[in-house]
């Protein structure tokens, strides 16, 4: 349960060993790269950017192909596949592969580019089809399209608008121009938007007729061809044939690689961690002949480090404590149990420097509460057996998920205890089921009690839980200040409230408003109830006088004692917040009773017991998503707001090794034998 | 039977309505607002789905919160096993005015909280890996929603019949 001492090491060695120091620290990933000495003189930075650009576009290059492969030749994955975590690769595989880079990358980029031929010739379909579309309309004509006539007729191809008819252009050529005799026209077809019609003419004619047709909106056609508009068709849908087949083609192509998508995979990673490497590299300060890497480590892990580099390459390695004004990054380390919550202390934030490293006691709390919210024993069991069973069969799973599932497995234990103490075993599906089915009612009794039945009680006590939450939460503020040295803090800070609550705490018990709830009188010996009257007074009166001690105005520090002092109005809402176990708690029990209801209201026999077997599947594992959510949100608030707000502030900086940061495979270290 | 001469139950199951029909309104109004903002971030990114999706969740509870309590009020009174008891018309306005402050309050509080899970899907959005904390702000509205749920089931329970 701690926060794990940092030390920073540095190595300073010959520019000749500088990549296989790397790699070697890399392939460790135990040190979080943090280079000093960058503006002495002597010592510059390699420019490493082209470098590490050109690893960076083979990455993108493997991705991309990657990509094309998922999309014509999909892998096979099952549902649960993303809780399976990187495939494991021996050094033997991935020397293999990465022997094999070149001929591998070519393979990428060939994909890429199938890929954007199949782009390419599905852009050349969708031109065709629309120059098929363009000549549509002219299909029944039976004469080239750029045919201008005989040397004593001309034709004129061209559109009018839709309400033409063969009349209407008669009648307006003989309007416009009454000296023109012979005129033939032929409507070749028509729709709603136009006519699309030849106009036959004499030659010599040929533009009073044209001008007279466009002053009725003639027009001639954008896209002509020199062929028969049927024959350019089946031209034109021939090449979309073609286009399709060589795009089949191209796909069966990409299908062939889908054996190789394990050494893009690796090849991409193999990439990554170059250029990875590249970066560090190009932040390394170095002179002629040496250079100096400089970062943190965890205290423990410093020896495997010396041993590792030191045995092997020229250099020193000099390890020193941490100074005053740094700020290392975290690193927590607790038991198998409360590191499953190490997640949720993370998304609040982690302790900065000399703060005190919450989890172990904050894990307790958080399953306790867990459980007490959804309070269902075959719930509970659901969840912790799932649980237990995807982390069996995952071993491999990413770290982080592989907290968050655990985590939800203690959750689901603790589910199920509070269940059998309040008596909830899917609601009351015993009781209903043996009245229903059986006509006879059995009631699993509740070990403790049924909170529905007696809810002030329940409030009572998640009254009482929260108050010992908040006390905990007290208690180690006192203690970081105690160990911080700051007596004086200690006594007015924590000493004075504890006083100050717990003599209101006594004071409350015996107290008629007391009694109403917790439905019994408590009386207390007469020396306790002086003792809290003088707790009280005493703690306020501390309170009032030593809260503004850092102001020198006595009449401000006084005005800032009763300011505090007020706060007292925030202990009540912080105490009051803890009501929600008892809410939550309720409110799965009889969302619950709600389903087993309805279930039983198909009445006896085989309709019956269908009837109550869909309504039951469905009902509940929509009340178990909803309360399961609700549980883990609220937990999540009771520590962030009420516990945390007591004592803890965050805001450490993650510990973020240089290491092998792959994305699809992780490489089996040799065993050091 | 003349509705006049049982007013006590009309009452009573006018508070159960109240308490279902408000705070799943309340619900119902937040889910879409929450839903709204959902459904952008997954046409950018649908691998943030699941996240989101339980955003868009959060201001669901409110609903059955009042569903809750309607549940209570409604075995209360005994017209689920059947035979309903008889109530005298000021017995009834209790119950009614005991179901009041999870209708009242899931009815405001879910929309707000509809609003506040919109903001936070923004955060998910951006920064998926604050997830925990985009989550504790519509949390916080729902709190008021918790007490509500609590005084009606307290006072639900504690009316004489």
């Amino acid at each position: 349960m701690a926060v794990l001492q940092m030390q920073r090491i540095s190595i300073c060695a010959l520019k000749k060993d500088r990549k296989a120091i790397l790699e070697k620290l890399q392939s460790m990933g135990v040190m979080e790269m943090n280079q000093i000495a960058e503006d002495e003189e002597g010592f510059e930075k390699m420019d490493t950017q082209g470098a590490r650009q050109n690893f960076e576009k083979q990455a993108q290059v493997s991705e991309q192909a990657l990509t094309v492969l998922d999309e014509y030749a999909p892998e096979k994955r099952s549902m649960l596949a993303s809780l399976e975590g990187k495939k494991l690769v021996d050094r033997k595989r991935f020397g293999e592969v990465t022997d094999n880079k070149g001929e591998i990358i070519s393979k990428a980029n060939r994909l890429v580019s199938l890929n954007k031929e199949i782009a390419e010739n599905k852009a050349n379909i969708l031109k065709l089809e629309n120059q098929i579309e363009s000549f549509r309309p002219w299909l029944a004509l039976d004469v080239p399209m750029k045919c201008k006539g005989t040397d004593k007729v001309s034709m004129l191809l061209g559109t009018m608008p839709g309400e033409t008819t063969m009349e209407s252009v008669y009648v307006l050529v003989a309007k416009r121009c009454p000296e023109v005799e012979a005129i033939d026209v032929k409507i070749i077809n028509s729709d709603k938007d136009a006519a699309y019609l030849t106009v036959f003419c004499l030659r010599e004619e040929e533009t009073k007729v044209e001008d007279a047709l466009r002053s009725g909106g003639f027009a001639r056609p954008s896209q002509v061809t020199g062929k028969v508009p049927s024959v350019k068709k089946a031209n034109l849908e021939a090449k979309i044939k073609e286009l399709n087949s060589e795009i089949v083609r191209i796909e069966e192509e990409i299908k062939g690689y889908a054996a190789d998508r394990e050494d893009l995979r690796i090849i991409g990673d193999y990439f990554r961690m170059r250029a990875n490497k590249y970066e560090v590299l190009g932040t390394l300060p170095q002179s002629q002949r040496t250079f100096v890497i400089s970062g943190y480590a965890a205290a423990k892990a410093v020896p495997a480090v010396q041993k590792a580099v030191g045995e092997s390459f020229d250099c020193v390695i000099d390890v020193e404590e941490l100074k005053e004004d740094e700020e290392p990054p975290v690193i927590l380390e607790n038991n198998g149990f409360s590191s499953s919550v190490e997640g949720v202390l993370g998304s609040y934030g982690l302790p900065h420097k000399g703060e005190f490293d919450p989890t172990t006691i904050m894990s307790f709390f958080y399953v306790f509460f867990f459980g007490m919210m959804l309070s269902d024993a075959a719930y509970g069991a659901i969840i912790a057996i799932a649980c237990f069973v995807v982390l069996k069969k995952f071993p491999r799973m990413e770290a982080g998920l592989r907290k968050s599932m655990k985590m939800f497995m203690y959750c689901g234990v603790s589910t199920m205890v509070w269940g059998v103490l309040f008596g909830g075993y899917f609601g009351n599906v015993v009781d209903i089921v043996s009245g229903v089915f059986f006509g006879k009612t059995v009631t699993v009794p509740a070990l403790w009690f049924i909170p529905l039945n007696d809810p002030m009680r329940l409030l009572v006590y998640s009254l009482a839980f929260g108050v010992v939450h908040l006390f905990v939460g007290l208690g180690i503020k006192g203690y970081m200040e105690l160990k911080d040295g700051k007596v004086l803090d200690f006594f007015c800070d924590v000493v004075l409230w504890f006083a100050f609550l717990i003599g209101l705490l006594l004071l409350l018990i015996p107290s008629d408003i007391f009694a109403s709830i917790a439905q019994a009188k408590i009386v207390f010996p007469p020396f306790l109830n002086m003792l809290a009257k003088v707790l009280a007074i005493g703690g306020a009166i501390g309170l009032l006088l030593m809260s503004g001690r850092e102001s020198k105005n006595p009449a401000l520090r006084i005005a800032l004692g009763a300011y505090d002092i007020y706060n007292i109005t925030g202990w009540l809402s912080d105490v009051l917040s803890y009501s929600r176990l008892l809410a939550l708690g309720l409110a799965t029990g009889v969302i619950a009773s709600v389903v087993n209801q309805m279930g039983s209201m198909f009445g006896k026999g085989i309709v019956g017991v269908i009837g109550f077997i869909a309504v039951f599947v469905i009902g509940h594992v929509l009340n178990l998503a909803i309360n399961l959510l609700g549980a883990y949100v609220h937990t999540n608030r009771l520590q962030f707001v009420e516990f945390f707000g007591k004592f803890y502030e965050g805001g450490g900086k993650p510990f973020e090794p240089f290491k092998s940061d792959t994305k699809y495979v992780d490489i089996k270290e040799e065993t050091l034998s | 039977m003349s509705i006049w001469s049982n007013l006590g139950l009309v009452y009573a199951l006018l508070g159960a309505a109240v308490a279902v029909f408000l705070a799943g309104a309340g619900s119902a109004i937040g889910v879409g607002i929450a839903g709204q903002a959902a459904a952008g971030v997954v046409t950018e990114d649908p691998s943030k789905f699941a996240k989101v999706l339980i955003m868009q969740l959060l201001p669901g509870t409110q609903g059955i919160y009042g569903l809750l309590v309607g549940f209570i009020t409604l075995s209360k009174v005994g017209l689920l096993g059947g035979g309903a008891a008889a109530l005298d018309p000021q017995t009834g306005l209790l119950i009614l005015a005991a179901c009041m402050p999870i209708g009242i309050v899931g009815l405001i509080s879910g929309k707000y909280q509809g609003m506040t899970s919109a903001a936070s899907i923004g955060i998910v959005a951006k920064k998926p890996d604050q997830f925990g904390k985009a989550m504790l702000f519509p949390a916080m509205v729902e709190t008021y929603a918790i007490l509500a749920l609590l005084i009606s089931i307290l006072a639900v329970n504690a009316v004489q019949i």
